[in-house]
């Protein structure tokens, strides 16, 4: 109980840090608060696996990305985020769709029909333990029962996705130093079309 | 609902969901930023992410966090993807404002 509710703070202050920090630094400061928080959140909802994996893939590799792209981008150059601010000229439109989609889902989550949701006593007998026991529910065992048996084509299509990634990635950030070796055939060819005729001009 | 299940009712953790996704929702129309419209992005997805999570312990059912699983696969992409765009975009010009960015305008 107490766990939640300080938990429910850190994680809505942290995300406040993170969509109002001036620097993408500090956002990402505040996005790994946020990481760690919602980890510790899952283990309370018996979801061990995935607390683990939180922390490894978001604050592990995620966050380590945004921190190298961060540091490649504003190396040298003028600060990130500066300029003229934007907020008041944007403000209405975002408070009026934000307005619309949060009463839309509060709504949705206000009215949904409380029997859809099945009673937990009467639906699992001794299926629900102690979180760190094996064979229960939300235990690593268990949920790699159910990822490499009845879940394992959603499972491969996941390593397709990476795979995509990966491969999208290399081609859009790859080396493209080939590129720039080579001399520069259009300015060069406007500069031979443009030099014979400057004495017809004349 | 069983108290011993859930010692906190599930109805909040559903509205911390909502709220921790419209942070992120905030976050992207209001930010101009790329990097920080990328991490609202990444906060969306944790918000989707507790609310999977939230349902599969009301219903005693792994698929939820299968599907946390993908989430947190697709999330990964993502943002190795989009901060490839990012990457991309400023070493072409030096803008880091979306708006200024019109590249890909259809």
């Amino acid at each position: 109980m107490i766990a939640f509710w300080l938990l429910a703070i850190a994680l809505i202050g942290t995300g406040v840090f993170v969509i109002t920090a001036r620097q993408p630094v500090h956002s990402v400061v505040g996005l790994l608060g946020n990481f760690v928080a919602l980890a510790i959140m899952y283990l309370t909802l018996q979801a061990e696996f995935l607390a683990v994996i939180q922390i490894l893939v978001y604050s592990g590799a995620i966050l380590i990305l945004f921190v190298f792209v961060i540091a490649l981008l504003s190396s040298g150059v003028k600060p990130f985020d500066v300029g003229p601010n934007r907020l008041p000229k944007v403000l209405v439109p975002a408070a009026i769709i934000g307005a619309i989609a949060l009463v839309t889902i509060v709504f949705s989550v206000v009215r949904a029909p409380s029997a859809a949701v099945p009673s937990i006593a009467a639906g699992s007998a001794g299926a629900l333990g102690e979180t760190g026991q094996a064979d229960v529910f939300g235990s690593v065992a268990n949920f790699g029962q159910a990822l490499f048996t009845t879940n394992l084509l959603p499972f491969e299509v996941t390593a397709l996705i990476l795979m995509v990634a990966v491969i999208g990635v290399v081609l859009l950030a790859g080396d493209d130093e080939p590129a720039r070796r080579r001399p520069k055939p259009r300015a060069s060819g406007r500069e031979s079309i443009v030099k014979p005729a400057e004495p017809l001009t004349r | 609902m069983n108290p011993s299940v859930f010692a906190v009712p599930m109805e909040n953790y559903i509205a911390l969901s909502a709220v921790l996704f419209f942070l992120g929702v905030i976050g992207v129309i209001v930010r101009r930023n790329p990097l920080i419209m990328l991490m609202s992005i990444e906060l969306m997805f944790n918000a989707a992410n507790l609310a999977l999570i939230t349902f599969a312990k009301a219903w005693v059912n792994p698929a939820g966090h299968i599907f946390a699983f993908l989430v947190i696969t697709v999330a990964a992409a993502e943002a190795a993807i989009g901060l490839a765009i990012v990457v991309v975009v400023f070493r072409r010009s030096a803008h880091v404002d979306v708006d200024e960015v019109a590249a890909l305008r259809g």
